[in-house]
This record gives structure tokens, C-alpha cells and sequence, in this order.
């Protein structure tokens, strides 16, 4: 039953945008992120809107995978739209009501508003969509490397996110095990108020702790049976190399980033965010 | 009546789709009190899955499960009082032990039970006695013992809920010899004294053939046979065939029988072979 | 042939220490002198808190010595500039085989040692490649390690470690907590290490049947070595190996009984197709 909880939802697969190389993928998320918050007007955003279209096909990963992973964040969505169509005013009433009044430049605010959080999503998804993990965590100790001059830990904080990653399942698998051990012992784990389930939670966390401090031992033993002397001097087998798919894609998000800037000089007369 | 009853068991993975998978199939048990069972199969054979049923941690997809001729499943929210007559002891127990004293630890299924603080005390002392825990062990933190002082806290803990059946996956995983033959010796021992039923799912034949009264052999999600010893060593080659090893006294009397010598195939233990050989032989060829 | 490991004079006890420190001295191996050639399969037999364990942990200096000296490929181990060096010459495979899995991913893992050894990332490549063929898991080499059974895990532990060219692998109650396939699968790719590959083994077991097919067995008891001989030797020791908490194989028992009925039969039988042999022999020789 835990075992089906998967950790950043990561679909296989060898499209374009799999290929890419993590640092660039995590380079440009994080322009395209920034992008969107400096959309100016509905023609700005428009690009960003577009630019997914172009690229999520790319990715050959199924619609309606996209859509279901859309679904959690329609609640985020629509309260940011209602607390914007209420509260922001314009000149322009359209609905008045007591002291309820529904601008246009609301209405139009609220639906710029969840375009801006929905592409946010979609845009941050397709990066953990067609990366792994742990090439995820690769990239970004590659990309922090240079951080390492001024006594950032870089290595060591990502070989623990590699470890913490490793584990995640078979402590899952573990914490199955403690659950139906203690449930054959006459554990209720269902019934009462909280306080009652939160003390039931003692059977379970605790030999859990016990078990991973345990692991961590034996795994720093064998780790440095390997070898293991920290992050000087290592070297890696996974080479990352830029290829012409980074080039494109860079030029692809270059594209969007003028194209942004251009919509929002050309805008300027505009609804503005 | 038999103690444990099964119609038609079967448990399926992602039934209805493609990724369709019986864990157990169509499985008819009837265990009678007091037996000693002793279950086997390959991995993946699903004996663990069977076994979970029987104390209710998992529901049938299909069939039902009788314990004592009460069809567990009929109160749902009743079933936990059957985790407590049908107690099991999963394989590496010791990895589920938290309390802060051996003693509070053993106590913790009478408690659950709802017991008075009296028949607590009465039932975890008396458990204690049976692993071979001492008082001097009982307030130690559990986490102080060794891993075979673990194992037999975590075996008492269960025990204490005084159930009616208790199974246990593979007590002696990880045991060498003498704590292998320690273990299995207590678990005769609280068998034969509290004449209850005792089910114990292992890979070694060479125990099940020393300890238990019948055998119960799964196999590719079925009952293949459930019977006596001897029976079961009767089918000896099949159960090889199924990935089980047969153990090697039985080998080397197939082998001998195969050459034609007055040797049963199926014979399962050291003292039986060497009497049937001391037999064939006579008197003759004895040292000089 | 030079001797790969050299142990003279060994001894090694927990606790110790001064002043406010001070614990009591728990000794764990006394005066050992073990040696271990180039190319051998040596293996080292004993019950739980024999020491045996205790005794692998100084091939690669995870433990030092209270007294005596180790030799590793002629450093010695309480050198710390050594380290690094010793144990890449000595790889070692512990018990949990999920306590030994670093990466995600199984080649991530088995290029492990190599990558903080600092090798050219083409040659890592090959070598991983190389080790995942020879114990069979390359075609599993992108899976995650949660995915893989027990015996597929200590294989990719064990290929972890081939990767790294060591002269020696010590292996630690490699097959304790593996069903029986499991065991199989490591047991068989052990011995094709050595085999094939010439790697010498050093495997610390309680398991009489993986003894059976080493060069040489060592049995320790109590922090000192009791018996040191091929299988065959040792094994007819029947009564002592039963004392210290050892099992002998059923057809050395076998043999043993009827030895001690009068018959004439030889004292190293351990194989099943030996012991019918042998049966038959005498079955002959008596004229039936």
C-alpha cells in the first residue's frame, strides 16, 4: 500500500526533452519560473502559454498524465481567482451587490492569475516529469560545484540526498512490515482522537528509528571498505556532456525570454499584472 | 471441529485488469487442534500471503477463513480480537521492538487485550519463562540484549496473548546451529505444555521433518499436499522438483534405493537411514 | 605462494580504556595465527560470538589489533597510510544487503569504489561492465535496488567490489539472511570467483554446506582456531564440531553412526554422491 507513494514522479522515456542535459533543464526551469513573474500583460503570458505548447509535446509524455498531475492545484487555483475577482477594483464594475462589487480588471486579474500558477506548475512538472531523482540531484551537484571553492558542502549534501533517495522505498517496505508486526500484536492504528493515533504512531516510528540509525552504520562501514574518504579526488563514471539538444533548447527558451520582453513593450497599453 | 478452516481462499492482486495476480489460489485447509504444522513452498509461493489471512491482516478476495468455526470476516470491525487468538511472529521479529523495558514490551499485545494489570503480569512472566528470559533480563531495555535474546523477546510477546494458534515465519532465520535448535526446541516445548496449534512456515525440511505432525506444502499459489511427514516424504522427488530441498539423507536414500538396495526413497532422518542400513547389512562387514 | 593475509600472534578484546573510561576487557580472539594464500577459498566456520566475525573485520583494517599484528598484501594494518590502499586490495561483502547499497541504481553502485578511487570514468565503464557480466546482473544493471531480491543484491554488492581488482574478497555471512535460492545464486557465484577468476576467498559462515566444496576450512571457537584442514579432515570431527555448536553434513553423520556400529567406511564423506558411493562400496564389500 506505501509502497505506491513515488517520490517526484518520474516517467521514463527518450524524447528531446528527456535527453537534455539536468544542468540545462534545471538552468532553464528556473528561467522560464522567473519569466513568467515578469510577464507584464495577457500577451506576455500568452508566450509562456505557448511556449509549453511547443515543448510539452516534445516530451511524448500522455496528456493525460499532464492533466491528472493539474488536477491537485485547481483548489489553489480557483481561491487565488475568487480572492482576486473580489478584491481587486477597477473602473469598470460588473456585478454590484452591497458592499460585493466584481470589477472587469478583477475578472480579468483572476484569470491572468491562474494562467501565470498553472503554467508555473505545468512548467516545473515537465522538469521532474523526464528527470530522475537522482540525475536531478546529479545536476544540481554539478551545477553548485563551483560553490565548493568557498566551503559550500556541496558533495556531501548530495550524496545525502542520493542516500536518502535510495532508501525512501526500502524504508517504506519497512515501515509496511513494523505496521502489520504491531497490528499482529493488537495495534489499533485506526481508532480514536489524536492523541490516541498519535501515541499509536510510538510502536511504529520507533523501531523505524532504531532500524535506520542501524543502517547508517552498516552503510558507513561499507562504504568506507570502498574506499570512501569524502569528495576530494572522486571521479565520476556518468560523464554529463552538452549536446545539441541543450543548444537547441537554450535557443528555444531564448526565444521565449525575447519574446516576453517584446510582449510586454508592445503591451504596454494593456491590462497590467 | 477444526481449529482453522479455509473455503475457496484466494487473495488477488489488480484483479480485473491486466496485471491480474493470484497471490493464493482456491486454498482448502482444515487444521485440527493441537496439530504442529509445518509449512513450506518456494518463494513466492505464497505461504506468507496464507498465512496473513489466517490472523486477519489481510481480507480474501475471495473464499473464507474459519478460526475455531467463526468466519472471521463476518464483523469486520471485530477483527482485531482475532489477531489476539491467532497469534504470528513475523520472520526477523526482533526489528519491532520499541518499549523502553523488556518487560513493558512483552506486555504490549496483553495489554492491547485489555486485560487487568494482574493477568498481564501473569501472562508476559509466564511467556518470559517459556523463550528462557530471566528476571534479571526483564527490565533491561530491549535494545541492551543480543540479537538471539531479541528474537525471543519479540517471540514472547506474542506468545503472552496466550492465542489459541500461533504461527511463525521462520524463527531461526539468521541462527546459527545451537540457536537455530534452541529456538525450535522452546517452541516444542510451549506446544507440548500449552497443547495449543502451532504453525511454522520454514525453507528447511530437514526441521519441519524433525518437529512437526503434519506439513503443509504450497506451491505456485496452491496447496499442493497437506498431510503427515511420512506422506509428504513420500512425494519426496516431486517436491524437489518444485525448487524445495529435500533434505540430503533423503537424497542419498533415493540415491541407494536407486541402486536397488532394500532402502526407502523417502526416508527423512539420519537415525532412520542408518537403522535401515544396520538391518541390510547385518551383521557383516563390521570391523575387524 | 605468498600469503595474502598474514595474522600472527592475534588478539583482540572489546573495552579496555583508562581512568574514568575504563570498561571491562572482553576478550574475542586469543593469539591467532592465520594465514590466507594467493588464490585460495578458504573458509572460517564457527558459531555466533566465536569471534569469527571479529577475525574478518582486521583484513581490512576495519578493526585493529590488541595485540599481534596483520599483514595485508605485506602492509600492515595498523599503518594508516595504508588504509585506502589495504582495502582496496581486500574488498569485503557484508550480511544486509540493502546495508551495503549506496546508489539508486545498480551500475551506479557498482561503480562506487571505483569513482572514490579516483578512476578514469572509460575505465570505470569497463570494469563495471565487466564485474555486472561475471555475476550475472548486467541486464538488471538500470533497476533500482529495491526492485532486486536478496540474492540479486549481494551479487551486485559482490560485483561493487570485483570492480575494484582486489586480490582478496572476505564475505561475510554473505547468505544469512537469503532464502535458499538466494544462497544458491551467491554460494555459485562465489565459487566462480575463484574459479574462474582466480580471486581468493576468505567466506565467514555458520553454514557446514557452504564449507563443503572450500580448499580449507577453519573452525574457530572462543577467539582461538580449533581445526584448520580440508573439508574432508575437518568434518570427521564430528563429535568435537557438534560440541562447539556446529552441524555436520547428514552424510558425514550418517557415516560417523555407522562407523561407530562397526562398520568400515572413510571418515571424509561429505558430498551426497560420495556418501552413496562409499554405502555401496561397503554394501559390496559385504558381499550382498
Amino acid at each position: 500500500m506505501l509502497k505506491d507513494i513515488t517520490i517526484g514522479q518520474f516517467f521514463p522515456g527518450d524524447s528531446p526533452i528527456h535527453r537534455l542535459d539536468p544542468r540545462t533543464k534545471i538552468v532553464l526551469t528556473t528561467i522560464y519560473v522567473v519569466m513568467l513573474f515578469a510577464a507584464r500583460n495577457p500577451l506576455s503570458l500568452l508566450v509562456g502559454v505557448v511556449f509549453l505548447v511547443v515543448v510539452y509535446p516534445l516530451s511524448r509524455l500522455p496528456l493525460s498524465l499532464v492533466l491528472r498531475s493539474l488536477r491537485p492545484i485547481v483548489p489553489i487555483v480557483l481561491l487565488t481567482a475568487v480572492l482576486n475577482m473580489f478584491f481587486i477594483d477597477g473602473e469598470v464594475k460588473l456585478v454590484e451587490w452591497h458592499f460585493i462589487s466584481i470589477s472587469q480588471r478583477g475578472v480579468m486579474m483572476a484569470v491572468l492569475m491562474a494562467v501565470r500558477i498553472i503554467c508555473l506548475i505545468a512548467g516545473t512538472s515537465l522538469l521532474t516529469y523526464t528527470t530522475s531523482p537522482i540525475t536531478l540531484t546529479d545536476g544540481i551537484e554539478r551545477l553548485f560545484s563551483p560553490l565548493k571553492k568557498i566551503k559550500v558542502p556541496v558533495h556531501e549534501v548530495a550524496m545525502m540526498m542520493t542516500i536518502a533517495l535510495r532508501f525512501i522505498p526500502t524504508l517504506v517496505e519497512e515501515t509496511d512490515k513494523i505496521m502489520s508486526a504491531q497490528k499482529a500484536r493488537g495495534a489499533d492504528m485506526e481508532s480514536g482522537g489524536v492523541m490516541q493515533r498519535i501515541r499509536a504512531l510510538v510502536p511504529i516510528l520507533i523501531p523505524l528509528f532504531v532500524s535506520a540509525f542501524r543502517r547508517a552504520d552498516d552503510l558507513a562501514l561499507a562504504m568506507e571498505c570502498r574506499c570512501y574518504h569524502g569528495g576530494e579526488g572522486r571521479t565520476r563514471m556518468r560523464q554529463m556532456k552538452l549536446g545539441a539538444v541543450d543548444v537547441w533548447g537554450s535557443l528555444l527558451m531564448a526565444l521565449c525570454f525575447g519574446g516576453i520582453i517584446a510582449a510586454n513593450i508592445l503591451g504596454a497599453g494593456m491590462v497590467q499584472l | 471441529m477444526p481449529i482453522i478452516k479455509t473455503t475457496g481462499l484466494s487473495h488477488t492482486y489488480s484483479g480485473g485488469t491486466v496485471f491480474e495476480k493470484a497471490a493464493i489460489e482456491d486454498v482448502d485447509l482444515h487444521i485440527e487442534r493441537g496439530e504442529y504444522v509445518g509449512v513450506i513452498g518456494h518463494t513466492g509461493s505464497g505461504k506468507s500471503t496464507l498465512v496473513q489471512h489466517l490472523n486477519g491482516l489481510l481480507k480474501p478476495t475471495d473464499g473464507k477463513v474459519y478460526i475455531d468455526g467463526v468466519d472471521i470476516w463476518a464483523e469486520p470491525k471485530k477483527i482485531r480480537d482475532i489477531r489476539f487468538q491467532v497469534g504470528l511472529v513475523f520472520q526477523y521479529p526482533e526489528y519491532q521492538l520499541f518499549e523502553e523495558t523488556v518487560y513493558r514490551d512483552i506486555a504490549f499485545g496483553p495489554k492491547n487485550m485489555g486485560l487487568s494489570e494482574d493477568e498481564v503480569d501473569k501472562q508476559v512472566r509466564q511467556a518470559a519463562a517459556f523463550v528462557g528470559l530471566r528476571d534479571r533480563h526483564m527490565e533491561k531495555s530491549p535494545f541492551e540484549l543480543s540479537g538471539g535474546q531479541k528474537r525471543r523477546v519479540a517471540i514472547a510477546g506474542v506468545i503472552a496473548m496466550n492465542p489459541k494458534v500461533l504461527i511463525l515465519d521462520e524463527p531461526t532465520a539468521g541462527l546459527d546451529p545451537r540457536g537455530r535448535d534452541k529456538i525450535l526446541g522452546e517452541i516444542r516445548e510451549y506446544h507440548q505444555q500449552q497443547e495449543n496449534t502451532v504453525l511454522l512456515v520454514s525453507h528447511s525440511m530437514e526441521d519441519i521433518a524433525r518437529y512437526a505432525t503434519k506439513v503443509l506444502v504450497m506451491n505456485k499459489s496452491k496447496v499442493f499436499l497437506y498431510d503427515t511427514v511420512e506422506a509428504v516424504f513420500n512425494h519426496a522427488a516431486e517436491i524437489e522438483q518444485m525448487g524445495l530441498a529435500v533434505p540430503q539423507i533423503t537424497k542419498i536414500c533415493m540415491g541407494l534405493a536407486e541402486r536397488g538396495y532394500p532402502i526407502s526413497p523417502n526416508t527423512y532422518t539420519v537415525e532412520d537411514a542408518k537403522r535401515q542400513l544396520t538391518e541390510f547389512l547385518g551383521g557383516k562387514g563390521r570391523g575387524e | 605462494m605468498e600469503a595474502i593475509i598474514q595474522c600472527r600472534n592475534l588478539s583482540f578484546h572489546y573495552g579496555g580504556g583508562e581512568g574514568e573510561d575504563k570498561r571491562p576487557e572482553v576478550p574475542v580472539l586469543r593469539d591467532l595465527d592465520f594465514a590466507v594464500k594467493q588464490g585460495e577459498f578458504v573458509v572460517v566456520l564457527g558459531h555466533n560470538g566465536s569471534g569469527k566475525s571479529t577475525l574478518a573485520k582486521h583484513f581490512n583494517a576495519i578493526l585493529l589489533p590488541s595485540g599481534g599484528t596483520v599483514y595485508v598484501g605485506g602492509l600492515n594494518t595498523a599503518d594508516e597510510e595504508s588504509l585506502l590502499q589495504i582495502r582496496s586490495h581486500v574488498g569485503m561483502v557484508f550480511q544486509n544487503p540493502d546495508n551495503q547499497i549506496v546508489a539508486t541504481v545498480v551500475e551506479e553502485d557498482v561503480a562506487f569504489a571505483l569513482e572514490n578511487m579516483g578512476v578514469e570514468p572509460l575505465e570505470i565503464r569497463r570494469r563495471v561492465d565487466d564485474a555486472l557480466r561475471a555475476v550475472d546482473m548486467y541486464d538488471l544493471r538500470l533497476h533500482a535496488p529495491h526492485q532486486l531480491s536478496g540474492g540479486q543484491k549481494q551479487r551486485v554488492a559482490i560485483a561493487g567490489i570485483i570492480a575494484m581488482r582486489p586480490d582478496c574478497i572476505v564475505l561475510d555471512e554473505p547468505t544469512a539472511m537469503l532464502d535458499p535460492r538466494g544462497r544458491g545464486e551467491v554460494l555459485g557465484t562465489i565459487r566462480q570467483m575463484n574459479r574462474d577468476f582466480g580471486m581468493t576467498i576468505v567466506l565467514i559462515t555458520h553454514y557446514m554446506d557452504e564449507a563443503a566444496r572450500a580448499d580449507r576450512v577453519v573452525v574457530i571457537e572462543n577467539g582461538k582456531i580449533l581445526l584448520d584442514g580440508a573439508p574432508g579432515d575437518v568434518f570427521s570431527h564430528v563429535d568435537l564440531l557438534k560440541e562447539v555448536g556446529l552441524d555436520v553434513p547428514q552424510s558425514t553423520q550418517l557415516c560417523h553412526e555407522l562407523m561407530r556400529a562397526g562398520y568400515d567406511l572413510p571418515r571424509d564423506v561429505i558430498s551426497t554422491g560420495q556418501c552413496i558411493e562409499e554405502i555401496s562400496r561397503l554394501v559390496e564389500r559385504v558381499g550382498k
